[in-house]
């Protein structure tokens, strides 16, 4: 069994001091109480509909994601180095992103193959040439963060297509602060809540030229069937921004309207929480009833400003990912401060013979897959799952990456039998829009709440804590 | 607003107007259907439910007969039908959740809330008991909606969309239910309190909470006539035509401020209005009540058609 560390205690058992308070509150608050804590919780979410919907579950048509009312507590020394990097890993993949469909400088100095660009499902030919207001592609970043000791960070995904979740980083504060008055009257927390304003702001920053001095910003959601429809609606109301679907959306000589009770009226920024392949049938996907169709157009005209950018998918692919220190040294001139996850990319023969022969010890990851699907966690799967996994690496090497099975961090977590370590990881939000970098204080906590699961994802049996970043 | 959004929270709004109605119309047949037969007459109360709900087609294709069982089963919805209580709820709810943005959170909790403990109504078979309990939550639901969204919501084109939604319906309601009943209402009957006719004037007034307060603004026994008066023309009853109206013409006027332009919906609403208010209890029945009556629900169809071409589409 190996030792995993974890964030209250230290490996002979004493409780760190950051923790302290919660130890006492633990300690000091009967079982029972904690318990009906636990069920208002529940109610609480129940109640606001913060729900989601699972795919390929015919059953769940509307699911609740667990929360676990312990908050997790992260020092503002920590949060500092935490901050400086996620700043630092934004820039760079701006930076990156504008090479990428510009200069193409980063090839060319043959840092990165061409072809894990121009092959990247998620390139887009279209954006070449195209500059973007302020010259920014992502604004709005989840960097999934882990960690396995006491000083390090691991990126282990960036998030720069429509990262979700960051309605829980703000439910889940609204519900401890409800749950738990007593702790919460203990810490100096920095806030969260005033995420939808900076993003709006953000939104804003980033306005066409063309537009007017109080640009329309509308929130473009896929609609109530997608599973992040909650968030969709809950981040649209907080900015008090329309929360629009394709249908509601149309373009005329290249410039944006929306279909109100007064007619058309000009769109200036989209907050798309729509794929590129589905955002404009003209240019992509011609099936695609989510989009606009001329979207695109009245985008490269200049009339609109599409957030994220579209083809930022090429940025957070994890077969790039691997290269990310370059990357990072080569925009920046700069030392990572947020380390990467040691990666074998399986493209290459060496790497592949290693990972063929060390399968039950890695994890492999399909480059371009996301939320826990097709993925093998080596030291967990059966032998026979093991041999289906190779088979596949055999056959589209260039598909996948490994990584060594992290010893994820643990939190303390209520589960049915009392308190427990769980392991968790965190995705911190970070906005970048003309005036600046952003970071906000915490993000959201992912916890495995299955016993010596790794797995964090909410599709995958996943839960969330509140994650209070407190000031020492 | 968005056009989409407008249509959504305006029908959500007539969902829930006519989810409170129809738990109204059981309630009532309940009530007279356990009159003692020398009280009940001939009549069937819950034909007539079937009738007031303006389903007898539908309701026909499943049942042969209009019995207790067979009408809560088709009104709550615990088979199916698509314009009973639970299937109004539904779709209030899928139309809320679409547009969340556009109420507020209370509003939003309270459809939600009921639609979490209503859905749950799976019996086949209500009992008495749970039928009242089921009818008695409804109704609660729909004035806390009321209440939720007249002390919540901004004084926008958001809250005269909902507002404009819940008094359609509750118009088109109350014409129906005084359509069906109309033959009670004719003033050539003997009117004799206690008699069978006594309680189907009560029970409209019941069936519109109105009982207690048509005391208090005739301050003499129920008469045909003035029930009819009280439910059409007095402005002092919150549910009549008239009041529904001058609510409609308001909210209207508020829209066309707003956005700078009049249009067919206002037309169409003060010309209602303004033959509601020159109307006469007594010229209305010499005229013929069934002939006024059906007038008015061609015109409030015609004002929604109006509402949703000026704005919702």
């Amino acid at each position: 069994m190996p030792q995993y560390f974890d964030e209250m205690r230290h490996e002979t058992g004493e409780v760190r001091a950051s923790y302290g308070k919660i130890d006492s509150w633990i300690r000091s608050t009967g079982q029972d109480i904690i318990e009906s804590r636990k069920r208002e919780a529940e109610l609480f979410f129940r109640r606001i509909g913060i729900t989601f919907n699972v795919y390929g579950d015919a059953q769940g048509a509307e699911r609740l994601i667990p929360f676990d009312i312990l908050p997790r507590i992260i020092t503002g020394t920590e949060w500092g180095r935490l901050a400086k990097g996620l700043e630092q890993r934004i820039k760079a993949l701006n930076a990156f992103i504008g090479d990428v469909y510009g200069a193409r400088e980063i090839i060319a100095a043959g840092i990165i193959p061409e072809d894990l660009v121009f092959q990247n499902p998620a390139f887009q030919p279209e954006m070449t040439r195209f500059k973007p207001p302020a010259d920014l592609y992502i604004h709005i970043a989840g960097i999934d963060i882990v960690r396995d000791d006491a000083e390090t960070f691991y990126v282990l995904e960036d998030n720069a297509r429509t990262p979700s979740g960051v309605s829980y980083m703000l439910e889940n504060r609204e519900a401890s602060m409800r749950l738990l008055p007593d702790l919460f009257s203990q810490y100096r927390i920095l806030p969260v809540d005033n995420y939808p304003d900076a993003l709006l702001e953000t939104l804003r920053s980033v306005a066409p030229r063309s537009a007017s001095r109080e640009p329309t910003v509308v929130l473009l959601t896929p609609g109530p069937f997608n599973s992040a429809y909650y968030e969709h609606s809950f981040l649209a109301d907080k900015m008090g921004v329309e929360l629009v679907e394709g249908r509601d959306l149309f373009v005329r000589g290249n410039i944006v309207y929306m279909r109100t009770t007064e007619g058309p009226k000009r769109v200036d920024v989209i907050y798309r929480r729509v794929d590129d392949d589905f955002i404009d049938p003209l240019a992509f996907n011609p099936t695609s009833m989510l989009g606009v169709a001329g979207l695109l157009s009245a985008y490269k005209a200049g009339n609109v400003t599409i957030s994220n950018a579209i083809g930022t998918g090429v940025a957070d692919d994890k077969a790039i990912y691997s290269y990310m220190p370059e990357i990072l040294k080569f925009y920046l001139g700069e030392e990572p401060i947020l380390k990467n996850v040691p990666t074998w990319r399986c493209r290459e023969p060496d790497a592949l013979r290693y990972v063929l022969s060390n399968l039950d010890k890695l994890v492999v990851k399909e480059v371009s897959g996301s939320g826990g699907y097709g993925m093998l966690v080596g030291p967990h799967a059966t032998k026979a799952q093991r041999d289906e996994f190779s088979e596949k690496l055999k056959l589209n090497p260039q598909d996948f990456i490994a990584q060594p099975t992290l010893a994820l961090s643990t939190v303390p977590c209520f589960v049915e039998n009392g308190i427990a370590p769980r392991h968790v990881d965190l995705r911190p939000y970070v906005l970048c829009g003309a005036e600046g970098v952003r970071c906000i204080p915490g993000g959201l906590t992912r916890v495995a709440l299955k016993e010596g699961s790794l797995v964090v994802n909410s599709s995958q049996g996943g839960g969330t804590k509140d994650t209070w970043v407190v000031e020492e | 607003m968005l056009s989409r959004m407008a249509d959504s929270l305006y029908w959500l709004s007539r969902y829930m107007e006519r989810a409170e109605n129809l738990a109204r119309i059981l309630d009532v047949a309940q009530r007279l259907a356990a009159l003692p037969s020398a009280y009940a007459g001939a009549s069937n109360e819950w034909e007539s439910a079937i009738a007031t709900a303006a389903c007898k087609a539908e309701f026909d294709t499943k049942y042969s007969e209009a019995t207790r069982e067979n009408v809560v089963r088709f009104l709550v919805g615990t088979d199916g039908y698509a314009g009973s209580i639970m299937a109004c709820i539904e779709t209030a709810r899928a139309n809320a959740r679409s547009v969340r943005t556009t109420m507020t959170t209370e509003m939003w909790e309270i459809i939600n809330d009921s639609w979490n403990d209503l859905h749950r109504v799976r019996a086949e078979q209500l009992s008495p008991t749970e039928l009242a309990r089921f009818l008695s939550s409804v109704k609660q639901m729909s004035l806390r909606f009321d209440g939720a969204a007249y002390r919540t919501m901004l004084r926008t084109d958001h809250y005269y969309f909902q507002r404009l939604g819940m008094f359609v319906e509750r118009s088109d309601n109350m014409a129906r239910l005084l359509d069906v009943k109309y033959h009670v209402l004719l003033p050539d009957r003997e009117p004799v309190g206690g008699s069978l006719d006594y309680f189907q004037w009560s029970s409209i007034l019941r069936s519109v909470n109105a009982l207690t307060s048509f005391h208090w603004v005739y301050r003499r026994s129920i008469q045909p006539w003035l029930v009819a008066d009280f439910l059409m023309f007095r402005p002092e009853q919150p549910r009549s035509l008239i009041s529904c109206y001058k609510s409609m013409n308001e909210h209207l006027d508020h829209l066309a401020d707003a956005y700078g332009r009049q249009g067919p919906a206002q037309r169409t609403a003060r010309a209602t209005l303004s033959k509601l208010s020159q109307a006469e209890i007594n010229e209305v029945f010499q005229s013929g009540l069934h002939e006024f009556l059906t007038d008015f629900i061609a015109d409030n169809n015609a004002l929604g058609s109006a509402i949703s071409q000026q704005y919702l589409s």
